[in-house]
């Protein structure tokens, strides 16, 4: 074991990423006098020409990840803001269309909350259960479209399982059936290659920080062919074309650029490198006794990996585990511990869902962290497992299903 | 998560020195064990305790205790807190040890209190299936 390791080791990339130190720089060259300063949209003088060319450059820089025009990324303040401007825009623009939408039960909560919005609107709104693997296949979508569904919402990549939906598959679909499609793919960026100019997706959204950008910032791609409007949810000057109104900020614009430009030259490294670790992890912790991989291993990225570890609750290995940060499936924040809504959707058992823990890595994550992260966990499930009356049980050959549990 | 100082020693030391701090099992089939389980895996907790226990005149007395617990750090520490207060004890003593003891002596936070209520009902129950052996 390496004695110079720097802890605690950070493997919950999936929630945030450090920003790139490139990034970094790019940044701060567009805050101070003399920097970048300027207003974007001030036409009279230069500093607003030279901040609106240094947002130009970093619209390309999106549009050139995610194979797309230019003028069809419109900045937003990240993910979240992205997912209300597509799923209200397309309802509120197209509501004499239909009133009914469809998504899944594993979507972001940007995405869940959104649409329960619309409900009380009036709006109907089907949330799909995935399959056991933690996909959502055409055929789930068929068996609920109805004459009046308006938009298909469908996240690319899982949040917590890392699972990868088929969007030329869900978007031909939608296409075929005149729906709109929106695709929430912030864990996509850098992670897998994306290709607007050849995918069905009307509206996609992104966020800077989840691929070493800055917190606050992120886009959302709306498709010029074939034509897709929405209603602005943001009024003001008539920014990005009406669509999201607000001064531009220079500085989180062109961090995102930078981090999008670095993301499309070095993604093929990154992935490289990251399904390396990936492997010797699982490797590894897969020959814990009564591990469950959560999310289908065949059809998931290789940043994201969440283990259930059967007869160990979640919070007490995360505080075993308190050089490592990772984060649980459960939340026990009150009486009754709530698992994770994902893993319940897949069918999971309650006492699985609460004993997951989702382990994500990035651009610097090394071998080293991977090691010492396999000892700890090794140790800590050994311990908790030594302590846990339902492993014991387990060993007896006890079935916990068939113990009348005293439920308090 | 708010966790007191004391939590967090009290779950690693228990779990770093699991056999210093009664972690165990004694069989149930004996007379002179008595052994309460609360909790139920759904809920994200399970305590199991278990008391041995030696007739001294008119009054039993708690000679050693183990247990066992599946649940957050706050569930595991108010366990191990909870063995250390009924080490030596009458059952008439013990029966006073109230969830509250364990909350004051962990600064257990709020939302933490119901792993404190865990721990009383274990000892009750535990209370419960020995004096029925008896």
């Amino acid at each position: 074991m390496s004695t110079d390791i720097n802890l605690p080791i950070y493997l919950d990339y999936a929630s945030t990423t450090p920003v790139d130190p490139r990034v970094a720089k790019k940044i701060s060259d567009h805050l101070t006098l003399d920097g970048n300063f300027g207003n974007p949209a001030s036409r009279s003088h230069k500093f607003g020409w030279k901040a609106e060319e240094s947002v130009e450059e970093a619209r390309s820089h999106v549009a050139n990840l995610v194979g797309c025009d230019p003028r069809e990324i419109v900045w937003t303040s990240g993910a979240t803001e992205a997912n209300n401007l597509a799923i209200k825009g397309i309802a509120n623009f197209y509501h004499e269309k239909g009133k009914h939408i469809i998504t899944s039960k594993i979507e972001h909560k940007a995405v869940l909350d959104a649409c329960r919005q619309l409900e009380r609107e009036g709006f109907e709104v089907t949330y799909l259960d995935p399959t056991e693997g933690g996909l959502i296949t055409t055929s789930l979508i068929d068996s609920v479209v109805r004459d009046d569904t308006v938009l298909i919402s469908i996240m690319h990549i899982n949040n917590e399982l890392g699972t990868v939906n088929n969007l030329h598959e869900i978007g031909s679909y939608a296409r075929e059936k005149g729906i709109f499609f929106h695709v929430d793919a912030a864990q996509s960026t850098g992670k897998i290659e994306i290709n607007l100019s050849e995918l069905p997706v009307d509206l996609m959204s992104f966020s800077a920080h989840k691929t070493y950008g800055p917190k606050g910032i992120g886009a959302l791609f709306v498709s010029r062919k074939p034509r897709v409007r929405i209603e602005a949810q943001m009024h003001g000057g008539g920014h990005e074309r009406g669509m999201r109104s607000g001064t531009l900020p220079t500085h989180q614009i062109v961090g995102m650029g930078e981090a999008f430009r670095i993301a499309k030259e070095e993604m093929f490294a990154d992935k490289k490198k990251i399904e390396a670790l990936h492997k010797k992890f699982y490797d590894s912790v897969s020959k814990i006794e009564e591990i469950y991989v959560n999310g289908d291993i065949k059809n998931k990225v290789s940043n994201i990996l969440n283990i259930s570890f059967a007869y160990v609750e979640g919070e007490s290995l995360i505080m075993a585990l308190k050089d490592i940060a990772v984060s649980s499936g459960s939340a026990c924040t009150s009486a009754s511990l709530e698992p994770s809504y994902v893993l319940r959707a897949l069918g999971r058992k309650d006492e699985l869902a609460s004993s997951s823990i989702r382990f994500s890595f990035g651009r610097f994550t090394t071998d080293e962290d991977i090691e010492y992260t396999l000892s700890l966990i090794n140790h800590a499930v050994e311990r908790l497992r030594e302590l846990s009356p339902l492993w014991e049980m387990y060993l007896d050959g006890i079935d916990l299903d068939t113990v009348d549990w005293q439920t308090h | 998560m708010a966790y007191s100082k004391k939590v967090v020693d009290k779950f690693e030391n228990t779990i770093n020195e699991p056999a210093k701090y009664n972690v165990g099992r004694f069989d149930p089939k004996d007379m002179d064990i008595g052994t309460g389980m609360v909790g139920a895996p759904a809920c994200g907790d399970v305590m199991k305790l278990q008391i041995k226990c030696e007739q001294h005149g008119n009054t039993h007395v708690i000679k050693d205790v183990k247990f066992k617990t599946y649940g957050c750090g706050s569930a595991i520490a108010s366990s191990s807190e909870l063995v250390e207060m009924l080490l030596g004890k009458t059952l008439e003593e013990a029966k006073e040890i109230k969830n509250i003891d364990i909350v004051e002596a962990l600064e257990l936070p709020p939302i933490k209190i119901h792993c404190s209520v865990l721990a009383e009902d274990s000892i009750k129950q535990a209370i419960e299936d020995y004096e029925q052996k008896q």
